[in-house]
């Protein structure tokens, strides 16, 4: 489904990202940890070329992403849901909602509309339709997000730290829409710290540290025999 | 008042009798106004989000664009339009001449106030954006240009003001504006007073409400962003509380 090959990238001087190769399966829950500066959310971010490699290929079925198909491959193929929510605060969280469908996939505003109620159904905020995000919680923001993604319909959703800037009492309302889609066929590619959330959910974790993919494995792998000393220290530290 | 001094009376008298020439001019003066303002728009809207695109190139046209037109003077600029321009082969009327010359003076201007409100909207939005699908158009289009309104506005509004204004060295290529009604009609007659006073009331008459209303509209939006700040306080306390 997704597949990096010798991605490299540069900020400045700055190398990111060392060299990485990864490949998702189509509706493989991915989950990448890591601390921070590791990489782990340019990674998510060059598949959907909101970071393009300085060199290396990114391909989505099969299909190479560049800087030129990107945006039509974008909107065909990946929804992101990000740490800050990133809703568009003009709009009410229905026109949130139907923006892309209605001027991108070119749906009828009944049909955006029903598809909308639908995915908010999902999150449990269809009551909340007809407000501003700057009236809701950021939990309840979160999950307005997850379900402009899923407006989307696409095979693949990104998750970057979408737990990081909320309140903890917040943060399980998220994790549990999150978890509810797991059991959908979407491919889930998600960074995150919740410990919990990846050992639920993920089918393979990876471990990031300084540009480079350290270390891999299934969830009980990684949580109870991690081989390398560096993932050790992590998880350590993480899980309290 | 009385005699033969700059405000005489009789000067007054004379001036109200001759009233349609400035409401000639006024109205001339409101018809390149607002075309110039149009012209303005739509430059700045265009070269301000030009300007923001990652292109050297285009960002260098823009840099060139403002920097040119904002560091020399207007009337030289006029001047060119009307005589250098002519000299080349290609004569304007003047009233092209007043739209096209403050339009793209204030352009430059226009263009500075929208790239900054442009750079204000947190870069999550287009982010947001691209990561659904949108071109670049579309997104300034329909997610950060809709956002920037607000801030935007009364900046905007003092450039209206102050184009209003500028539309007077029209009057050194003898525009027909109101500037050029009052200064012709005053050097014509020798009541030079009341002529500059009543062309001044009536640049005034277009220019307070609109600056005032910008006043107004900015600490509305002051008061609104204190009062969202709170209310947002309120809600964290609630949920404490709860």
């Amino acid at each position: 489904m997704i597949k990096l090959e010798n991605v490299n990238k540069y900020f400045g001087k700055n190398h990111v990202l060392k060299d990485v190769n990864l490949e998702v399966a189509e509706g493989e829950k991915l989950v990448i940890i890591g601390p921070s500066g590791s990489g782990k959310s340019t990674t998510v971010r060059c598949m959907n070329f909101l970071e393009v490699p300085t060199s290396g290929h990114v391909y989505i079925d099969g299909e190479e992403l560049t800087t030129k198909n990107r945006v039509e491959m974008v909107r065909r193929t990946t929804s992101m849901v990000f740490q800050q929510f990133n809703l568009y605060p003009h709009k009410t969280v229905l026109q949130n909602l139907t923006l892309a469908p209605i001027k991108l996939q070119h749906k009828s505003r009944e049909e955006a509309e029903s598809l909308a109620y639908k995915y908010l159904d999902i999150v449990g905020l269809r009551e909340k339709a007809e407000v501003y995000p700057s009236t809701l919680s950021g939990g309840q923001q979160q999950r307005v997000a997850i379900a402009r993604a899923l407006c989307s319909q696409t095979k693949i959703i990104l998750f970057d730290e979408p737990t990081s800037a909320l309140d903890p009492e917040t943060i399980q309302e998220v994790l549990d829409v999150m978890i509810k889609l797991s059991q959908e066929n979407i491919t889930m590619v998600v960074v995150t710290h919740e410990m919990g959330f990846a050992r639920q959910v993920a089918d393979r974790v990876i471990f990031m540290d300084d540009g480079t993919i350290i270390e891999e494995g299934t969830p009980e792998h990684f949580f109870t025999n991690p081989t390398h000393e560096r993932t050790k220290l992590f998880l350590s530290k993480i899980i309290r | 008042m009385s005699g033969n001094g700059p405000f005489a009376l009789f000067r007054w008298e004379k001036l109200f009798e001759s009233w349609d020439q400035f409401a000639l001019g006024f109205l001339r003066t409101l018809e390149v106004a607002a075309l110039a303002l149009l012209l303005a728009l739509a430059i700045g809207i265009v070269f301000g989000v030009l300007s923001t695109t990652k292109s050297r190139i285009l960002q260098g046209i823009v840099r060139g664009y403002v920097e040119f037109f904002q560091n020399t003077p207007l009337l030289i600029q006029i001047f060119f339009y009307y005589n250098g321009l002519a000299m080349l082969g290609l004569v304007l009327g003047k009233f092209a001449i007043g739209v096209l010359g403050v339009g793209i003076y204030h352009g430059a201007y226009v263009t500075e106030v929208m790239r900054g409100g442009i750079d204000s909207i947190h870069k999550g939005q287009a982010e947001a954006a691209q990561s659904q699908g949108f071109t670049y158009v579309q997104t300034m289009r329909y997610i950060i240009l809709p956002q920037t309104v607000k801030i935007v506005l009364p900046p905007l509004t003092n450039q209206a003001v102050n184009l209003i204004k500028n539309t007077s060295v029209l009057a050194m290529i003898a525009g027909a504006d109101l500037m050029y009604a009052a200064d012709s009609w005053a050097s014509y007659t020798l009541n030079y007073g009341p002529a500059y006073v009543v062309a001044g009331v009536l640049y005034f008459i277009l220019c307070f409400p609109l600056s005032t209303w910008a006043r107004h509209y900015e600490e509305r939006l002051k008061k609104q962003g204190v009062q969202k700040e709170v209310k947002e306080q309120k809600e964290t306390n609630v949920e404490v509380a709860v």
